[in-house]
């Protein structure tokens, strides 16, 4: 009797649920076991952002355009800030570029728990692929607003105006695996605060808007001193626009250097994030 | 080495009743101020007492539950609502954790109980396969081999690249649940999704799970279907509370579980005559009703004949006396009534006092299905004088399967009487 008690225990089970897992315990492997879904989830993401509209994927470039336009009448004409000599058009299109993957990044993956409540109370995946593609699906508008920066830049170049692009350009790709893993970590840790208070909902849209002016997107970072030039420095998103204005218009006000600051933050952004997520994740069909 | 494909150890699922913290950070923040200097919860109503229990009453919707699943069994789970059959099978897909115990599972666990999950309302039937498919985690391939399959099951071949968000509700839980059904898991688990769809849909989708079953692949049904779970299931297990209260073959889970229902009352005595209920010339002594072999009890299969019996008193000499016997629904309305006018031993005679009893047949396979009232009605000669109680005992028909033959699907009418058919061929 006791004998065939150990052979059922030694069984290899597929799967064991058990009240909770530990909580550095992420079980990230489920997500590559799930990649199908994720690939899809990016992908619908995309197509249902512009069904049944007449432009489709045209309003992935109308909107960063339009604000851009807004930016350089509001900001350029009217008050009249400095632009460190660049076209004002083209350093506003510049700031709004590289900023908006983060913005996106941010907000839509802070309301992960909310509003998929639905589906998470009826099936089983791993929760962090619906989180996880919406950083992927915003890249595909990232790269295609880059596409059109690219057009503007290069016509800017062409022309004669002051830009001088430098090979920090290069580290484009660092930028947006920065940008997207910080927007995630500070995405999923509000989504599992959101479980519990719906507040933070309010606040995100706000918050992310507050952030933007804390981040050199609209002024160039030369024109910033004193108390405020250390709260802006204390911004980790400071460092990732700095360097990107660095690579392709030539002008910036700090060292690079200041990336590695970014990526202790990011990391550490991230950690919290999937710790708070992973708690979360088990219980929260009962709070919700 | 066991077949065990499923091994639940202790379960256990605890909620909290009421709201969990007080739903903003602000109040939140008050609460944990004031608990921190012990003064009394700043939140409560005045006049609402503070019990110490803000957390919320705890509620176990599962308790120490322990079963095991061997391979190719067909398990049905039983038990009223809020038993905690739901609970379960969440915590079995995944969708919540226990507070305690743990499961054990070999294979891949799907479940129907999210037919239609993830459907996205702009995508086309066609990329809502592929991307439902992929929610239950079916690899992209996996769905591509099937497609054709899901398609045709379906019945929407038409309307594939159409919008899900301009399919009818019937097509859309058509589509739906055409990718459940071929999924393919080890294990599925089934969860009264037999209530949607039209009756011939209802048809194909009881088809289809009768084949997995016979395929040898693990199932766990939760149903109400009586009828359902004893043609599919082997094995069943009663809920109740929280708990496992009977667990064995399905026949006699269901019955158990029957017997566990309802407050049936197939048997009413008045043993003071005086408090029962009649007048002047008569009282009720005793209603009940028999099966077939004669015993009182309150569950009749549809297939057998069964009888209602009355007792009465008659307390004046010489009277006549007849009986009335009334049938109710369980909406109220009467189905049914019948007078012992036609009875050949004492109607219509001269009866001395003492204790009589009635008693009506009533023939195998003509209820439906159902709950049923019973009402008496006593009249003196030529019915001049009467005395009516409603609602005296109340007893069920269950389903036997006998009328059904092959269809599980819902049955329209009142009465389900067993008929005779003939079919012939007359042309080619």
């Amino acid at each position: 009797m006791n004998s065939t008690r150990e052979i059922n225990e030694n069984e290899d089970w597929t799967m064991i649920i058990r009240p909770q897992r530990r909580w550095y315990d992420f079980h990230l492997g489920d997500l590559w076991k799930y990649r199908d879904l994720i690939r899809l989830f990016v992908w619908r993401d995309f197509v249902a952002y512009y069904k049944q509209t007449i432009l489709g994927p045209l309003w992935y470039i109308i909107q960063p355009i339009l604000s851009t336009v807004i930016f350089t009448v509001v900001f350029g004409q009217i008050a009249k800030l400095s632009t460190d000599g660049m076209p004002a058009f083209l350093f506003y299109l510049a700031g709004q570029t590289i900023w908006s993957y983060f913005a996106t990044c941010f907000t839509s993956t802070s309301n992960t728990f909310v509003s998929n409540a639905g589906i998470f109370g009826k099936v089983y995946f791993p929760r962090m692929s619906v989180p996880v593609s919406i950083v992927i699906s915003n890249l595909i508008s990232f790269g295609i607003r880059f596409g059109m920066f690219l057009l503007f830049w290069a016509y800017f170049w062409i022309s004669g105006s002051a830009v001088q692009p430098t090979l920090w350009a290069l580290a484009l790709p660092l930028l947006v695996l920065l940008m997207g893993a910080m927007g995630l970590g500070f995405g999923i840790i509000f989504s599992s605060l959101t479980t519990k208070y719906r507040d933070l909902q309010q606040l995100i849209g706000f918050g992310v808007q507050l952030l933007m002016y804390a981040t050199p997107v609209i002024y160039p970072l030369s024109t910033v001193s004193g108390v405020w030039r250390t709260l802006i420095m204390a911004n980790p998103m400071t460092p990732v626009v700095e360097v990107f204005k660095l690579g392709f218009l030539g002008t910036s006000d700090l060292n690079p250097i200041w990336l590695l600051y970014t990526a202790g933050f990011t990391l550490i952004t991230l950690f919290i994030g999937l710790a708070l997520f992973n708690r979360v994740e088990a219980s929260f069909m009962d709070t919700v | 080495m066991s077949n065990t494909v499923i091994s639940v150890e202790n379960v256990s699922k605890q909620y909290h009743l009421g709201t969990i913290g007080t739903g903003t950070f602000r109040n939140d923040l008050k609460l944990w101020w004031a608990k921190t200097r012990n003064k009394p919860n700043p939140l409560a109503l005045v006049d609402e007492a503070d019990h110490g229990n803000r957390d919320g009453e705890i509620l176990w919707a599962l308790k120490d539950v322990s079963f095991k699943v061997e391979q190719g069994e067909a398990l049905g789970i039983i038990g009223r609502n809020g038993a905690g059959k739901s609970t379960l099978l969440k915590i079995l897909s995944r969708v919540t954790t226990p507070t305690s115990g743990e499961v054990k599972v070999k294979g891949r666990i799907a479940s129907l109980l999210e037919v239609g999950t993830g459907f996205h309302p702009e995508l086309t039937g066609r990329e809502n396969i592929f991307l439902n498919g992929a929610i239950m985690g079916m690899s992209r391939a996996e769905v591509a081999r099937k497609f054709d399959e899901i398609v045709d099951f379906s019945g929407v071949e038409r309307f594939i690249d159409t919008p899900v968000k301009r399919y009818s509700s019937g097509m859309y839980v058509r589509l739906a649940f055409a990718v459940a059904a071929h999924l393919e898991p080890e294990i599925l688990i089934v969860d009264e999704v037999l209530a949607v769809g039209d009756a011939d849909f209802q048809k194909k989708c009881l088809g289809k799970m009768g084949d997995v079953a016979h395929e040898g692949r693990t199932v766990l049904f939760v149903s109400h279907n009586m009828p359902a779970i004893a043609t599919f299931c082997d094995q069943a297990i009663l809920l109740e509370y929280g708990g496992i209260s009977f667990q064995g073959e399905t026949n006699l889970t269901i019955s158990m579980y029957l017997k566990s229902k309802a407050e049936l009352s197939g048997e009413k005595i008045w043993e003071d005559i005086n408090n029962a209920p009649g007048n002047y010339f008569a009282r009720i002594h005793r209603v009940c009703i028999k099966n077939q072999n004669n015993e009182s009890t309150s569950n009749i299969q549809s297939g057998e004949d069964f009888s209602i019996e009355i007792e009465y008193f008659n307390t004046i000499d010489n009277s006549r006396l007849s009986v009335t016997l009334l049938v109710f629904t369980e909406e109220g309305a009467i189905l049914l009534s019948s007078i012992s006018n036609l009875e050949p031993d004492w109607h219509n005679k001269p009866r001395p006092t003492g204790m009589y009893v009635s008693n009506c047949f009533l023939p195998a396979n003509l209820l439906t299905p159902s709950f049923y009232s019973i009402g008496v009605i006593i009249c003196t000669k030529n019915y001049q004088d009467c005395i009516r109680e409603d609602d005296l005992i109340k007893f069920q028909i269950i389903d036997d399967g006998d009328v059904r033959g092959d269809y599980y699907g819902g049955y329209t009418g009142i009465i389900r009487p067993l008929l005779q058919w003939t079919t012939k061929k007359i042309s080619y």
